[in-house]
């Protein structure tokens, strides 16, 4: 590659880095690094900011589809979610290889630029289906409120799963890593940037259904099988401390009974 | 009596049923209705046996009026009893999903009074649950063996899988140990369900709206190392299941000393046979997915799996005349037979072929792992550079690897990512 060096400047969203990838081809430059406001970054290489311009953004979409084939712009999109070091890089790479190669890069998985960003991606799909699992609710006054502490920005490929199976709950699932939540209200959703979240106070009913779960996981398993290592690798610590049966609830304050509370049921 | 020691005590006695997955079907939400559920199947969370948790999965009552020696409900076992109420259960189960701890039910019963009574329960609780609760998640009952056709096709209706346990793998051990089941009255549930499944999807591609009959199928479950079946004789009943009464699963249950009956294994000295379950899984596997048959796998002079290595790796250091196979030219089902490739890397290399010929270090990058395939692959008619092993050699090389592995108990229920088939 015989293009000059430079470093991009923009804001850190996808049409932001589509831009990106068409000012490198209308001014024959290869970037050597990107710097975005989350994640700013100093670099030798001359500088060049980019002003996020959704036409241009839009173009190089298409093309990617065009170009190359509808499979990489999906792997594009998805990667752009990745928490993969150096993913605008990687990415562009990618990108850079499937204009020259055409449909044959969405194949070529044995190219190490390709095979990067597949697993980049697989690491990203893996953790959503982990999460699909592994989010806990808790009801709060009717309404559902859910934290997780992903790797991958995994809220967008929740969405569609979480919206099918409550359609008609009221819900919120907060990402504490990237610091922005999941809404969902009366059948409508919404993606926005949030900069702190804490779960309220647990009401009985609540603690209840907690107690019921966490005896329910103890009972189920069956002590001459114990298997520490087997459950860590189905089920990475990293997950435990957002997941109900791992935690305790603090003490129910004097005066009232301890638990279990009888759950109210209309007979 | 509390909710919390019900669920406790029924918990308790559903554990032994190695069966919890919820795959097979892929159903969206629908307004006005609670859940959805995935064709993949999904694990809510894993157990400290390292077992997959995806279905609140409990007995409607541990009552029974049977007396099967293999069981810890049997009428003669001392244990406390409990029953739920439909309406206690159909709380439970909502209360949990919109929690997002379970993906659905799988309700099982102990034979109360008789099997129709029981059935009738069950239904009554799934109809409270579907109809007036909306529950659109998971449902997998036991078909109960004995209950009237009529009843078990209800239950199918409301249910997405059903399953009936063939408890053990011969008639002679179930006529010894479980003499209130006969081998017919479990097969013949079992034909009807093929029979509903196949008349239900065969109405669905005429109208829409047809009634789905446990529309992820069926599938039933064994124990193991109770009686002294050979692993053979296992896996051929396996291979005439998934034949002749088409089912998703059989799952194998390593059996837990839970009786002190003199027909059993003493639980003093017993330990449970998991390696042995782990390995009946394997080739489990090998009949699903990878296109073997039992035949290949065990004969007369081999009754059993071997224990060191796995039962394909088994079958390859047999066949060695079958290999070394060409990366770039071997055909899928070739492909597939090679020790430490699977579904997912054959598959992976034959795309990557269309792009250009593969190299050791390419198939690396593609995820595929060489620990075993190296043994019994080349690149372009050459080995793996550096790798000198005289065939003799090779079991021994590949059983050390999987030694450390061994020396644990072993783990094994793949439920996660089962496959839809």
């Amino acid at each position: 590659m015989s293009w000059t060096q430079v470093s991009y400047t923009y804001d850190g969203s996808f049409s932001g880095f589509l831009t990106c990838v068409y000012e490198s081809y209308r001014h024959k430059e290869a970037p050597a690094a990107f710097s975005t406001p989350e994640d700013p970054r100093i670099s030798l290489y001359p500088e060049r900011p980019v002003k996020s311009d959704p036409a241009k953004a839009r173009q190089v979409y298409l093309s990617l589809a065009r170009k190359i084939s509808p499979s990489a712009r999906e792997l594009v999109t998805l990667g752009f979610l990745t928490c993969a070091e150096e993913r605008e890089l990687l990415l562009w790479n990618y990108i850079w290889y499937g204009y020259a190669r055409g449909r044959a890069a969405g194949y070529d998985l044995s190219d190490p630029r390709v095979a990067a960003l597949e697993k980049a991606v697989r690491h990203l799909r893996n953790e959503v289906h982990l999460f699909k699992g592994f989010l806990r609710f808790s009801d709060l006054d009717g309404v559902l409120a859910g934290e997780i502490e992903p790797k991958n920005r995994v809220l967008p490929l929740l969405r569609p799963h979480f919206c099918a199976r409550y359609p008609d709950e009221d819900f919120l699932i907060y990402d504490r890593t990237h610091r922005e939540a999941l809404f969902h209200q009366k059948g409508s959703w919404a993606i926005l940037p949030l900069e702190q979240f804490t779960l309220g106070e647990a009401k009985e009913e609540e603690r209840g259904y907690r107690a019921l779960w966490r005896r329910f996981y103890t009972t189920i398993s069956i002590e001459g099988r114990e298997n520490p290592r087997c459950r860590m690798s189905h089920m990475p610590k990293r997950y435990w401390n957002i997941m109900t049966e791992f935690q305790e609830d603090a003490p129910v304050p004097a005066g009232r009974p301890v638990s279990p509370p009888p759950l109210s049921l209309p007979t | 009596m509390e909710l919390m020691d019900k669920l406790t005590i029924l918990a308790d006695a559903a554990k032994y049923d190695a069966a919890c997955t919820s795959s097979g079907l892929s159903r969206g939400g629908r307004p006005g209705k609670l859940g959805s559920t995935m064709a993949s199947g999904c694990c809510h969370s894993f157990s400290a046996d390292g077992r997959c948790i995806s279905l609140l999965k409990v007995l409607l009552t541990n009552v029974c009026a049977y007396d099967c020696q293999y069981c810890v409900n049997r009428r003669s076992n001392d244990v406390p009893r409990a029953s739920f109420t439909p309406r206690e259960l159909c709380e439970l189960t909502i209360g949990f999903y919109r929690r997002n701890y379970i993906e659905g039910l799988f309700l099982s019963s102990a034979v109360l009074r008789d099997a129709d009574y029981t059935t009738e329960r069950m239904i009554e609780t799934l109809t409270l649950l579907r109809r007036e609760y909306g529950f659109g998640g998971y449902i997998h009952a036991k078909a109960i063996p004995g209950a009237d056709p009529l009843l078990t096709h209800r239950l199918g209706l409301l249910s997405d899988r059903l399953s009936v346990n063939i408890e053990l793998p011969s008639e002679q051990s179930l006529a010894l140990l479980a003499p209130d089941k006969a081998k017919t009255a479990i097969l013949s549930p079992m034909a009807q369900i093929r029979d509903s499944i196949a008349h239900s999807r065969q109405e669905l591609t005429q109208y829409r709206g047809a009634p789905r009959f446990a529309p992820a199928g069926q599938s039933t479950q064994m124990i193991i190392g109770a009686t002294p079946e050979s692993d053979r004789h296992i896996l051929s009943l396996t291979q005439g299941l998934y034949d002749r009464y088409q089912l998703k699963r059989v799952f194998y249950s390593a059996y837990m000393p839970v009786s002190n009956s003199r027909l059993l294994p003493a639980p003093q000295s017993f330990r449970p046979p998991l390696l042995r379950e782990h390995r009946l899984y394997q080739a489990d596997w090998l009949l699903r997915f990878y296109h073997f048959r039992v035949e290949e796998l065990l004969d007369e002079s081999h009754p059993d799996l071997d224990p060191r290595v796995d039962p394909k790796c088994t079958w390859a250091l047999r066949h060695m005349d079958f290999f070394p196979v060409e990366v770039r030219t071997a055909d899928y089902e070739a492909l597939l037979r090679v020790p430490g490739v699977g579904v997912k890397s054959a598959r992976r290399i034959l795309t990557a072929r269309r792009a250009g010929p593969l190299s050791f270090e390419g198939l690396k990058r593609l995820g595929v792992v060489l620990k075993r395939a190296q043994y019994f692959l080349t690149c372009g008619g050459k080995m793996l550079d550096g790798l000198r092993v005289r065939p003799d050699r090779i079991l021994g090389h590949l059983a050390a690897q999987e030694r450390p592995m061994l020396l644990q108990t072993m783990p094994e229920q793949l439920s996660l990512f089962d496959p839809v088939t």
